[in-house]
């Protein structure tokens, strides 16, 4: 789930609020989104990966709140992790053009 | 395109309404676009991100067109699927998927290369995929709503002609009038979290039988997907290179992906927790795995938890009809249903004409997408161009079996939270819904029937509530098409399967066609047996 928006993070950009889905997040007049309906994110962590500031952090638990803390989370790198993974955001190559997906189909039958 | 803001409602005009805005919608709103169409998409979410293609990698039926590997293809999964799969449909979408997957390379997928240089078109990755098709059509014209959930169906004697719905986030209604209107909102994975699902609630399904659609293969809808118990990522496939084990580090005979996710089922039903490891993946594979499937690590990484080599605890999400293979019955190439003006696309609509009673997740749920997304497209089009000067003057009312009123107290959500739980419990069960009985199928029916009463008794609001109402009510219907079908289909096949009735049953080699709302009706069909090789 969803579990929080770094306030040191956030731009105001609430794409945030646009992409989820599920509209998980409410828009704040001069302010940074607020997670208005945790229960009804179904965890496919496309905020995150759409969020331009690696301000958000979604927990792998679907099914309940994951007590996590900012802190934490900046010390483990987990900010900003996936979107980095995928190859979206400024300089990065999209992980859809990487040669292991030909390579993998060559050895299995995924890809 | 007419925009009149008016007491806090947003109406619109166009030729062609698409609802949903995953791969199917997209490709049937840029499909329309091009044939000179003005086109509106509506997303109950946010097209791009929307339902089950968007989080994730999928592999796509693409086969080159020659001959002896078009044939291998048709052949692949046509005994799995209950041989129900109709070759002219298998052949029309192989050549369709080829054509679109080309010109996505065209437009801009960025697609991997091969040995020789050549972009390899197997596969496509959610994300970017779908971040692509929304760009492209924008770029086409089409004007999209997201946040934009459709509550009715308008129609007269000409046919479906458009659609009324809510904004989500600013709380406007919307009327969208149309010369026909695509169905793309996907299956029905019944709120179970199952990667990208959630939006997936069968309204689709429920919008198309009020204006009189009908259904096919709606037996064929207890897909079940592999996960960790603490996640949401389905990914069944990765799980061939799984060992399951029990908590004392036996392993689980005959548990596997493929074939052996009954077992697992049936452990989880005894309460035997199950544990999973990828530790049959060969080394020099896991690095290519991580890549092509970036999500499905992303919960182990964040839990410190390494797949290949730790045990982890596994469940078996629901997937039901997304993953299934029914849905609205099909009766033209251009994927028109046998309601004029209505056509649907994609998870919405049958599967069974390429899969037959099987699928999982995958390439031809894919190759379907898009290319009963741009037969749609074509034929509503088509539709809405001949309607011609009868679209200026049509008398529009709503089909739909809900009454709505417009002021919203928000009351009835907790009710209708208890609804939903109540049809979850009758199709999440694996002794429900995996393993079939007579017994078990009544007994749900009736439950389901007595629910359906209540939910169309309820007056609703034109309004988020009114949104979450209509959900319980489709995935009420939904339930009552499936194991109504499931009940009259006394074999098993394909993915259904009957606990009383563990064979394959030769005379049944036929379609289930389902319908009907208060009464809830089936029948059967025949399969179109043209050119099938044995």
């Amino acid at each position: 789930m969803i579990e929080l928006i770094s306030e040191s993070k956030c731009v105001e950009c609430n794409l945030c609020v646009s992409v989820c889905p599920t509209n998980v997040f409410d828009r704040v007049e001069n302010g940074i989104p607020v997670i208005a309906r945790q229960s009804d994110c179904q965890t496919c962590f496309m905020c995150e990966l759409y969020c331009p500031a690696d301000a958000l952090y979604v927990a792998p638990d679907a099914e309940r709140p994951t007590l996590v803390s900012e802190e934490i989370l900046d010390e483990q790198g987990l900010f900003g992790g996936y979107r980095e993974k995928v190859g979206w955001g400024k300089g990065r190559k999209p992980v859809a053009e990487h040669p292991y997906m030909y390579e993998l189909s060559k050895k299995t039958s995924f890809g | 395109m007419a925009k009149v803001l008016e007491d806090n409602e947003l109406q619109l005009a166009a030729d062609v309404l698409v609802i949903g805005g995953g791969p199917a919608g997209t490709w049937a709103a840029l499909t329309a676009a091009t044939k000179g169409s003005k086109v509106i998409l509506v997303d109950k979410g946010y097209c791009g991100t929307s339902g089950a293609t968007a989080p994730s990698g999928t592999g796509v039926w693409y086969i080159k067109p020659e001959e002896k590997l078009r044939e291998e293809a048709r052949q692949s999964r046509y005994v799995l699927g209950g041989k129900l799969a109709e070759i002219p449909w298998m052949n029309r979408v192989l050549d369709r998927t080829y054509e679109n997957m080309n010109k996505l390379g065209n437009l801009g997928y960025p697609f991997p290369k091969d040995e020789f240089g050549d972009p390899y078109k197997r596969g496509l990755q959610g994300p970017e995929y779908m971040k692509l098709m929304r760009k492209l059509v924008q770029k086409a014209g089409v004007q999209i709503l997201d946040h934009s959930p459709v509550l009715q169906l308008l129609a007269d004697e000409h046919g479906v002609g458009g659609a009324t719905g809510v904004r989500t986030q600013s709380g406007h209604t919307w009327t969208v009038r149309a010369g026909a209107v695509v169905i793309a909102t996907g299956g029905c994975a019944f709120l179970s979290k199952a990667l990208g699902t959630n939006v997936l609630t069968g309204d689709g399904y429920l919008l198309a039988a009020e204006a009189g659609a009908d259904f096919s293969g709606m037996e064929f809808s207890n897909a079940y997907a592999i996960c960790p118990t603490f996640s949401s990522v389905t990914k069944t496939a990765y799980y061939k290179y799984a060992s399951f084990y029990y908590e004392d580090g036996t392993v689980v005979e005959g548990a596997g992906s493929q074939r052996g996710r009954s077992i697992i089922a049936r452990n989880l039903l005894q309460g035997r927790q199950v544990y999973a490891s990828l530790d049959q993946a060969p080394d020099d594979i896991r690095p290519l795995l991580r890549v092509n499937q970036t999500n499905f690590f992303l919960p182990f990484d964040r839990l410190g938890i390494d797949p290949f080599k730790d045990k982890f605890p596994v469940t078996l999400r629901l997937e039901g009809t997304v993953r299934g293979t029914g849905g609205i019955r099909i009766v033209n190439e251009q994927c028109a249903t046998i309601v004029p003006g209505l056509y649907a696309a994609g998870d919405a609509a049958t599967r069974e004409l390429i899969c037959g009673g099987f699928t999982g997740g995958g390439s031809h749920n894919a190759a379907w997408a898009m290319s009963s997304g741009s037969f749609a497209g074509e034929g509503a089009a088509k539709f809405a161009q001949e309607l011609g000067d009868k679209a200026a003057d049509r008398q529009l009312k709503s089909v739909s079996t809900t009454t709505f009123t417009k002021a919203g107290s928000g009351q009835v959500v907790s009710k209708t939270g208890e609804a939903i739980q109540a049809v979850q419990e009758e199709v999440m069960p694996y002794d429900r819904n995996l393993f079939r009985t007579q017994e078990g199928l009544e007994d749900s029916i009736n439950r389901l029937d007595g629910l359906w009463t209540d939910l169309r008794e309820r007056t609703t609001t034109l309004d988020i509530a009114g949104v979450r109402h209509r959900e319980a009510a489709a995935m009420t219907a939904t339930a009552r098409w499936m194991y109504n079908s499931a009940s009259e289909r006394t074999e098993t096949r394909g993915m259904h399967k009957r606990e009383d009735f563990p064979q394959i049953d030769t005379a049944q080699g036929y379609r289930l066609i389902s319908g009907g709302l208060d009464q809830v009706w089936t029948k059967k069909a025949e399969v179109n047996k043209e050119a099938v090789t044995p």
